[in-house]
């Protein structure tokens, strides 16, 4: 059994759990929401050991470095991170729904690294400019925060589900999904969790220039990106404490907001040429 | 601050000018990323078409984000960070500082959360044991006479009302170390040749020389590669120099960098010139000697009566693996010609001797030079920002009152709580420890 094994089988275990939260959503078949979650926590725990593996994988080839170096990498982390931060959002608020909502997109990751023939899953050695601490530090922290910030798009897209429900019927659809002020407070919650990674990813990434290039920040178009990214959260955050924005436009928010950070993860890569180009790959 | 709260100061408070920075910087930066940025005239005239290029040149637009519109922006959003935390600290520093004994007891009893009970016991002693329930639980009551009754009063982290206003600050550190770095900073490149000093580096906008007050010497530069051809290394051997001596020695590599009297000198660049490293021994008599060689250029070791030359090189592979074609004569018999594969030792027999030869390529090093007065500003306010932001967001300020006052021969409670956030975690520590006084068995409550 290698890693790259591992992660196959992960990502057909989210595809199964994506449609298990689907199926109980939408046919209100509490019962098998058990299921759900075990089953996810099963992908979690075998992709945690792909991971693993990878990164033992590597040293025993002589490269040894932990496996969140190029765009491949990165998938399979942004789809770890999502599964673990929905799963505690999951156990904190008990609500499964959200799960209909959370798991699809760490199965797309998933399957977008395993299926796309742009990126190699080889475990290739570090160039020069990678070869730092600094590495771990800024992947993990942007990455929790880019998953956040997934999460906070699928709880806005369930709020504005919910929101077109009329309320007459309790047997309906939407009636299983939390309340609107709950699922409210629940996007806010995690827009502020991703927001404080995200500055952090922007430090660690500052700082991390700053040891190798000599300067800690020069509009690169994915620092210039990623702050574009921070002012959409920061005005969210302004508009709400402030102006007590809630509801719908906070939703929206969530989904745009989560549009860029695809853009500054992904769309710059592609798009944009810049000092982050290794990320291509 | 009553006096300027005129309109033109409440504009520069308000949250809407916040809202209005924060779309504009994005806006502008968005066009950043899309117009590429500090390339040469010609380029947008290519790109863009003449008038638009023009229009480009008179916004600053190739070098937007030191533009002064750009900069203007970020002015605003600093003014603005400013007076609307000038505006609401007193406010802010009120709520934390307040003496919360004065609270009037009609405005307990709006609170929520809050509980009633009445109790068998005097007076003092439900004081004294609510007290002493309050200090087990964590809290640190005061104590105060008021409206005739008697009122407890703790609260936890009420300094996290500043949180909001550490972040604000924290930008502003930030802005002020980039300002510091703008001002007194400089930022170079220099590339230079193994073996070769470095006194000088040139600065990145003017391109002018600026000396250096101390010396580098390249020691060496070795470029590695994988198995696969990818790059592995680029590392810089240093010597830093002073009045002659050598202070320190340090191997650079691209995240590993040379600090020296405020300077940071980072490898960047290298590059790979058609010069080699030659060298020759005489076997018999150890004899040494060193060439810098370069393709079709004749080279004499006199005292051994040897010339030599480079008469073919074959470019160095993705590996950095090259081939050198030597022509060598030491005057007696037939010139040797032979290959010389890039560092590997070749013997060469001649009527009188042994001959080793060794070849390296000669390689410049380009390091990158800067110094930065303000990155630890920069630094310190990325902390303040991250300690701020958990402060305002997970932190709250949490108030416990406990109104203890006689009725009709009887003694009655009223608890009351308040949090500036995270209400309902609130509510649960509030109903554990009123529970706490509700099993408390000296207490003897029940509720009202």
């Amino acid at each position: 059994m290698d890693s790259s094994k591992l992660l196959g089988i992960t990502t057909f275990i989210y595809l199964f759990s994506s449609a298990i939260y689907l199926v109980m959503f939408i046919f209100r078949t509490k019962k098998i929401g058990m299921l759900a979650t075990v089953v996810t926590i099963i992908g979690l725990l075998v992709q945690t050991a792909g991971i693993g593996m990878r990164w033992v994988e590597s040293y025993q080839m002589g490269i040894g470095h932990a496996p969140l170096s190029n765009m491949y990498e990165s998938l399979v982390f942004f789809s770890w991170s999502i599964v673990l931060l929905y799963l505690i959002v999951e156990f904190i608020y008990k609500n499964k729904v959200i799960g209909a909502f959370a798991v699809p997109f760490a199965f797309a990751s998933m399957a977008y690294a395993s299926l796309s023939p742009e990126f190699s899953s080889a475990i290739t050695p570090l160039v020069p400019a990678l070869q730092s601490n600094w590495l771990i530090a800024h992947v993990f922290t942007c990455f929790i925060g880019y998953a956040a910030f997934a999460v906070a798009c699928g709880t806005g897209i369930m709020y504005l589900i919910k929101s077109r429900d009329t309320g007459d019927s309790p047997g309906s659809l939407l009636a299983t999904l939390p309340s609107l002020k709950v699922i409210d407070d629940i996007t806010h919650k995690i827009i502020l969790f991703g927001f404080i990674w995200l500055s952090a990813g922007i430090i660690s990434g500052a700082v991390w220039a700053n040891s190798a290039w000599g300067t800690y920040w020069s509009w690169d178009p994915k620092e210039t990106w990623s702050l574009i990214t921070w002012f959409i959260y920061a005005s969210a955050l302004h508009a709400r404490f402030t102006r007590g924005w809630g509801g719908k436009r906070i939703a929206w928010i969530a989904i745009f907001g989560f549009l860029a950070v695809i853009f500054t993860y992904y769309g710059v890569n592609f798009l944009l040429s810049g000092l982050h180009s290794y990320g291509a790959s | 601050m009553k006096k300027s709260k005129n309109s033109f100061w409440e504009f520069f408070a308000s949250v809407k000018l916040a809202l209005f920075c924060f779309f504009t910087l994005a806006f502008a930066s968005i066009a950043g990323t899309i117009i590429p940025q500090n390339e040469t005239a010609g380029f947008y005239i290519q790109k863009f078409g003449e008038t638009t290029a023009e229009i480009f040149r008179l916004l600053n637009i190739p070098d937007m984000y030191h533009a002064w519109w750009f900069l203007a922006l970020l002015s605003l959003f600093s003014i603005n960070l400013i007076v609307c935390s000038i505006d609401r600290l007193p406010t802010v520093w009120k709520m934390v500082v307040m003496d919360n004994l004065a609270t009037k007891v009609d405005r307990l009893e709006k609170m929520s959360p809050r509980m009633r009970y009445g109790s068998t016991q005097t007076k003092s002693g439900v004081v004294t044991k609510v007290e002493e329930i309050l200090k087990g639980a964590g809290w640190k009551p005061k104590q105060g006479e008021r409206e005739g009754g008697t009122l407890l009063f703790a609260q936890k982290t009420p300094w996290v009302r500043f949180g909001v206003y550490i972040v604000h600050l924290s930008i502003l550190v930030i802005f002020g170390g980039a300002i510091i770095g703008s001002l007194f900073g400089e930022n170079g490149s220099v590339m230079a040749r193994e073996k070769s000093i470095i006194s000088n580096y040139f600065d990145r906008n003017t391109s002018e020389r600026v000396p250096l007050d101390f010396e580098i010497r390249v020691d060496d530069f070795t470029l590695s590669y994988y198995d696969t051809g990818a790059p592995k290394e680029f590392r810089s051997d240093l010597t830093v120099i002073e009045g002659g001596k050598e202070i320190l020695q340090k191997s650079i590599v691209v995240n590993d960098p040379l600090d020296y009297k405020g300077y940071t000198f980072y490898q960047a660049s290298y590059q790979a010139n058609d010069t080699f490293w030659i060298t020759i021994q005489n076997q018999n008599t150890g004899a040494r000697e060193v060439f810098l060689a370069r393709p079709g250029v004749e080279m004499k070791w006199q005292a051994a009566g040897i010339t030599l030359g480079i008469i073919n090189l074959l470019q160095p592979d993705q590996l950095g693996r090259y081939r050198l074609k030597i022509w060598f004569s030491d005057g007696k018999g037939e010139p040797s010609v032979f290959w010389l594969d890039g560092k590997t030792l070749v013997s060469v027999e001649r009527p009188d001797t042994t001959y080793a030869f060794k070849s390296e390529q000669v390689f410049s090093t380009g390091l990158q030079v800067s110094k930065d007065p303000g990155v630890w500003p920069v630094y310190i306010g990325c902390i303040m920002m991250l300690f701020g932001l958990v402060v305002a967001f997970f932190l709250s300020h949490k108030r416990i009152w406990v109104y203890i006052y006689e009725e009709t021969g009887k003694t009655k409670l009223l608890v009351a709580g308040s949090s500036n956030k995270n209400k309902p975690n609130f509510e649960n520590m509030f109903n554990a420890l009123v529970e706490k006084l509700e099993d408390n068995e000296t207490l003897q409550l029940s509720k009202e």
